[in-house]
């Protein structure tokens, strides 16, 4: 139950979207974009925080839209999760999305709401920092198109009211070697304890972590410490693993430790089935 | 004097077939307007957190969490909850196999499982299991229900 | 027998697959008010003050009311305000109450509410608690009125201490040649029901308080709300529609008390409250948590000698059903094994955690996960086969019981048969520790189990039965149909019973306590047993009534009147006969006549030959029977990664006579799926502070549709012959051996002692790579 009382818009395009963002921000009313909403109802009801203003910009068509040509895929940022996933124009992206919640959640969950959303796994971002993604990002300046890498740390770096419109990823990335494990504390359900998503690329894997630290992160370090060919593959990993970007999580989920032993498995298994040993 | 004519607003439903106009404040969720005001308590709230499937309706015929969307939301989109399944084979195949105990998480269970039998109506055991994640069961152990869907689903071993 | 053992459809079927089904919160009072709990953010704080100022003049706000004035509450000692006053003692404790116009209102009122707090130190454990130096939960104890047979220490943490002393513990441990002596521990869970708590109170103008609650004991609900605020019994009325699970956790009284000081506070205007699950899971009573060392010693032939048990039960910041916990844990403190000389102490501790219920199966899945464990450990060190030891101990006609009860073949079922079916169903000859060429490992682990109820004395069911013009029978028990289907049940031993079709018995799902007769509570596996005999009682009178009337008819003898099929006849020669529409509302002559009247049946049934236990030896009888089982699980191990599947869950248990297949069968899986959902990933997750982490379903993550294992499940037919058709309760039965059983097997497959749950593959990373800092 959200106790605190917002208008709801429902604008008819970005464009109209990110003006009004403005004009209800301008009026002190703290304004909220809407996508699938999940974490609006599920923060929201707890009080975590507060928003008079809702602009719910899913029927915007650029939101939408989802399709491939021969050189790039198209990935509208209020597509939901299972559309992806029915759609699978990049398979890595499609197993990356499958793995988030439940299957009936994903059917609301977007790709904006599950890489720009407050609680900090962002799996399907993963995918997208493995593939050097594009992303559309609109603001009160109009849309401007950047890469993921000057974008995405830790989060994806947006000011007040800008909106990720579209992920643009080369469509030569559909067709490669690829793993994505999702490893939790028991069984099938839950969160992450240690998701490691990887591509193969031009001979060299491509690693990218979440549930790890407070962020999904790729690391350079790390993907050069991992390709080291020369090196045994458990050495390499050793190493890599001094390149965690940030302290590794200890909490209810998993000890920093126990997460590191985990880790150390995915890997060793990702580089023996990808082939960089 | 109150502020509310922005907050609270008049919106048409369509729910079981029928058309319904409710007011409603913009901050409720489907789940709290389908039943306190159009007294439909078949889809149940359970955590309101989305995490546990006993609010799930059809919307435009794929299963929804109502804990999870505002009424707001879903003007224009065709619900449909447990009180508009008449005599499904699901229904029935859940009575058959005894497919639940103290029956909270059944409506629940049902449509999405209804659903399911609609999208994919001979659906391999990784999509069944896909989807029925997505609803505890805490009375069950989940084999009743297997038995339920696999036989609306006309299943057959496929690995 | 004709509808005794039918997989008979349940009478609630159609009603719960269609939505029409009512719940409590589904019943939708126009005009009534909501109420909201604020609750302490901390696990042991002292309260400074509580600024209600805000939040009582925000329009629609009609009343805040707070813990000064109200009255200590609960049912083994009475510790508990039901909101806090001077201090909180856990996470979640209720410390004030709003009531609003609407929920929206009332959380927001309840935001507004500003309380100060001094931090306490905290007391994170049993073990914690009884140590000399343990800050106090309850430094007041002293005051507390308490059940005669609960018996506090006060100037400790020790709400209740039940000792049994049976038997010569020097000359147990002298005939031990061997001694295995081992620590486990598990910490406090939830029931998780789907449904959350739910109550609704009013007081009308003439002092009657109606409550409806989803509840398992809305008689208990009346006497305690009776009890607690001095109102005649007579003027509270409580009703319970179909409750959405409950697993023993609405066994407590909680949520109730907090509806009715709502209503008080307006006036007597009904008020509506729903816990969010958050609230469920912290603020409401929750699962107990147990640390416990069992020193258990044997010959060296593997006959059970001696057994050295300490139980500290985590009962959290209040006593409640922690004192009963602590006392039927003590009255079957061992496994269900032939054993002379036993010494146990049971007791339960205060700690600043949730305060503890009844969880099914009430401590027993908790004690035997101890005990279960610590017999595969003696059995290894004996060089034994696990299975083999729990034959050679088993506990037999004949023998007795921890409190010294000696058992009968229809007070204990067949334990040892129920070892030799799970021994074929486990295929136990095929070893119990198999190391695949893929490197992944097989492992089976086994328990034996048993519980006997222990619940008041006098503890009583009645059931009404009434007729409809038709001749069709309607059926009134104070049994709760919560989901175990016992209502159904009760349909088909009336129907058996009266030679009728269970079509035309009509079952009345809701109960009042104004009108339906009294099931003591709906837990305890006991309500196929007491209704049963209160149904088969109820059943004579209704046969006798009917006889009465056609022997007056036929002018003929009572002894040569038969009843079957709605007809009553004369046995030889039944086309002298009358249906029962022509005479269950008296019989009319021809000429105007009328004899009889309604034929209302009454019966009821009340435990017999129980006592208390007595203080210092535990000795006495808490219950009418014992049933056992044996179990065993099955997992599929990754040495490497540490990582498990459970493949197989088995339950042999001596049932007696089986009344509904399916319903049974549901039973039985349903709590193997929740015994190893619990053993496998349930706990709270504490922070340092006492504080819990994880109140909600994503991250206390019952077990979902494609975790669960293949269930095998198998019944013994041993009758409890003062049952009706023989038949004894399992409701809870199927989970009190997985825990152990789950952890036997993954002790034999990570060749790792595994002594606390849940049974996590970090833990069993920790274990086998000396890894055991804190993780939190």
């Amino acid at each position: 139950m959200i106790s605190f009382d917002f208008e709801y818009y429902k604008p008819a395009t970005v464009s109209e979207a990110v003006a009004l963002f403005q004009e209800l921000e301008n009026q002190g009313k703290q304004p909220r974009y809407y996508a699938g909403g999940t974490e609006v109802l599920t923060l929201g009801r707890l009080g975590l925080f507060v928003t008079h203003a809702v602009i719910d910009i899913k029927n915007t068509p650029e939101f939408q839209q989802t399709d491939a040509n021969e050189d790039w895929m198209i990935f509208g940022a209020g597509v939901t999760l299972t559309e992806l996933e029915d759609k699978n124009l990049f398979p890595l992206l499609s197993k990356s999305a499958s793995e988030v919640a439940d299957h009936t959640a994903r059917n609301k969950i977007t790709l904006g709401g599950n890489i720009c959303g407050h609680i900090f796994y962002r799996e399907a971002v993963l995918p997208l920092l493995l593939a050097d993604s594009q992303l559309a990002v609109a603001g009160p300046a109009g849309t401007n198109i950047y890469s993921i890498h000057d974008l995405f740390n830790r989060r994806l770096q947006l000011k007040n009211g800008e909106l990720l419109v579209q992920v643009f990823v080369e469509t030569k990335y559909a067709a490669l070697p690829y793993m994505s494990i999702k490893e939790r504390q028991q069984w099938d359900t839950g969160y992450p304890l240690v998701t490691i998503a990887a591509l193969k690329t031009e001979g060299t894997i491509r690693v990218a972590f979440s549930g790890v630290c407070s962020f999904p992160f790729r690391s350079a370090e790390i993907e050069e410490m991992l390709n080291h060919k020369e090196t045994p593959l458990e050495a390499r990993i050793q190493t890599a693993l001094e390149y965690i970007p940030a302290p590794i999580l200890n909490d209810g989920e998993g000890s920093d430790r126990y997460r590191k032993f985990v880790i150390k498995n995915l890997l060793f298994d990702i580089f023996t089935e990808l082939g960089g040993t | 004097m109150l502020k509310d004519e922005r907050y609270r607003i008049t919106i048409k439903l369509k729910v079981n077939g029928e058309e319904k106009m409710v007011d409603i404040r913009t901050a409720d969720t489907l789940l709290y307007v389908l039943r306190e005001k159009l007294g439909l308590t078949g889809a149940k709230p359970g955590c309101l957190n989305g995490d546990c499937g006993a609010c799930t309706v059809g919307i435009n015929q794929r299963p929804m969490k109502s804990c999870l969307m505002l009424a707001a939301e879903t003007e224009e989109k065709e619900i449909m909850t447990i009180e508009g399944l008449k005599s499904s084979p699901m229904q029935k195949a859940f009575i058959e196999h005894f497919a639940f105990q103290c029956g909270y998480c059944t409506s629940g269970f049902i449509m999405n499982a209804h659903l399911l039998s609609k999208h994919h109506p001979s659906g391999s055991d990784d999509i069944i299991k896909e989807w029925l994640a997505s609803n505890i069961c805490r009375c069950t152990g989940y084999k009743e229900i297997e038995d339920a869907v696999k036989s609306v689903l006309h299943f057959s071993e496929r690995e | 027998m004709d509808v005794i053992g039918k997989s008979v459809i349940r009478k609630d079927a159609l009603e719960k697959v269609t939505g029409t089904a009512r719940y409590t919160n589904d019943y939708m009072f126009k005009g009534s008010l909501h109420a909201k709990i604020v609750v302490s953010p901390y696990a042991h704080a002292r309260i400074q003050a509580i600024d209600v100022q805000a939040a009582s003049t925000i329009p629609g706000v009609h009343a805040v009311v707070t813990g000064e004035h109200l009255p200590l509450t609960g049912e083994g000692v009475r510790d508990r305000r039901p909101l806090a006053f001077e201090k909180v003692r856990y996470h979640g404790e209720a410390v004030v109450l709003v009531v609003a116009e609407n929920p929206a209102l009332a959380e927001r009122a309840a935001s507004a509410v500003h309380i100060q707090y001094e931090p306490l130190p905290v007391v994170h454990s049993p073990s914690a608690a009884i140590e000399p130096n343990s800050p106090l939960v309850h430094e007041n104890m002293h005051t507390y009125k308490h059940d005669e047979t609960v018996y506090p220490e006060p100037g400790s943490n020790v709400a209740n201490r039940v000792k049994i002393r049976k038997g010569n513990m020097e000359e147990g441990w002298r005939k031990s040649e061997l001694v295995v002596e081992e620590t486990f521990s598990l910490s406090p869970s939830d029931h998780a029901a789907m449904e959350t708590r739910s109550a609704a109170a009013e007081i009308l103008p003439n002092g009657v308080v109606k409550i409806t609650t989803s509840s398992q004991a809305p008689f208990m609900v009346k006497k305690l709300i009776s009890e607690y605020f001095g109102i005649e019994a007579g003027k509270v009325v409580v009703e319970t529609p179909l409750v959405g699970g409950g697993y023993g956790g609405k066994a407590a009284v909680q949520l109730e008390l907090l509806a009715y000081l709502a209503s008080k506070a307006v006036g007597g205007r009904l008020v509506r409250i729903l816990n969010t699950r958050e609230e469920d899971m912290l603020t409401s009573p929750v699962h107990i948590g147990l640390d416990a060392k069992i020193k258990l010693g044997c010959s060296k032939e593997g006959i059970l000698q001696a057994a050295d048990i300490l139980y500290l039960f985590d009962s959290g910041a209040y006593a409640d059903k922690g004192t009963d916990l602590s006392k039927a844990a003590a009255a079957d403190c061992t496994g269900p094994y032939r054993l002379e000389h036993i010494f146990c102490d049971s007791l339960c501790v205060y700690t600043n955690h949730p305060y503890a219920s009844p969880f099914r199966g009430f401590s027993h899945s908790e004690l035997l996960f101890a005990f279960e464990r610590t017999m595969d450990i003696l059995a290894k060190k004996a060089d034994i086969d696990p299975l083999e030891f729990r034959e050679k101990n088993a506990i037999l006609p004949g023998d007795t019981t921890p409190t010294q009860v000696r058992l009968t073949s229809s007070s204990v079922g067949n334990l040892p048969e129920c070892i030799r079916r799970l021994k074929r169903l486990i295929r136990w000859e095929e070893g119990q520790r198999m190391v695949h060429e893929n490197g992944l490992i097989t492992a089976k682990g086994i328990s034996c189990v048993w519980k006997t109820s222990t619940i008041e004395t006098n503890a009583g069911s009645g059931v009404i039965l009434t007729f409809n013009p038709d001749g069709s029978v309607n059926l009134m028990s104070g049994v709760i149909e919560l989901g175990t289907g016992t209502k159904t049940v009760l349909a088909q031993i009336l129907a058996e019973k009266l030679q009728m079709r269970v079509e035309r018995i009509h079952v009345r799902m809701e109960v009042d306590t104004q009108t339906t007769p009294e099931h003591w509570k709906t837990v305890a596996s006991r309500g196929t047993f007491m209704a049963g005999r209160a149904v088969l009682e109820a059943a004579e009178d209704v046969i006798n009534q009917l006889k009465k009337i056609a022997s007056c008819i036929f002018r003929a003898s009572e002894e040569d009147i038969e009843i079957k099929n709605e007809k009553v006849f004369l046995r030889d020669e039944p086309e002298t006969s009358l249906k029962f529409k022509e005479i269950v509302y008296g019989y009319k002559y021809p000429n105007g006549n009328a004899i009889g009247g309604q034929i209302i049946g009454r019966g009821n049934y009340i435990l017999r030959g129980m006592t208390y236990l007595d203080k210092e030896t535990g000795a006495g009888r808490p219950g009418p029977e014992w049933t056992v089982a044996a179990e065993g699980v099955e997992v599929e191990y990754n040495p490497r990664t540490y990582r498990y599947r459970i493949v197989k869950a088995i339950s042999v248990i001596d049932i007696g006579t089986v009344l509904n297949e399916k319903m049974a069968r549901g039973q039985v899986m349903g709590a193997m799926s929740m015994g190893l959902s619990f053993a496998g990933r349930e706990t709270f997750w504490f922070d340092s502070n006492g504080r819990i982490l994880n109140p909600q379903l994503r991250k206390y993550r019952p077990l979902r549709y494609g975790e669960h294992p293949e269930y095998v499940v198998d019944f013994v037919h041993t009758p409890q012959l003062d049952a009706a058709y023989g038949a004894r309760g399992v409701g809870e039965h199927g989970l009190l051996g997985m825990p152990a059983s789950l952890g036997n097997s993954l002790t034999a497959a990570a060749e790792t002692e595994l002594n606390q749950l849940p049974l996590i593959p970090e833990l069993i990373w920790r274990m086998k790579e000396g890894n055991t800092d804190d993780f939190v």
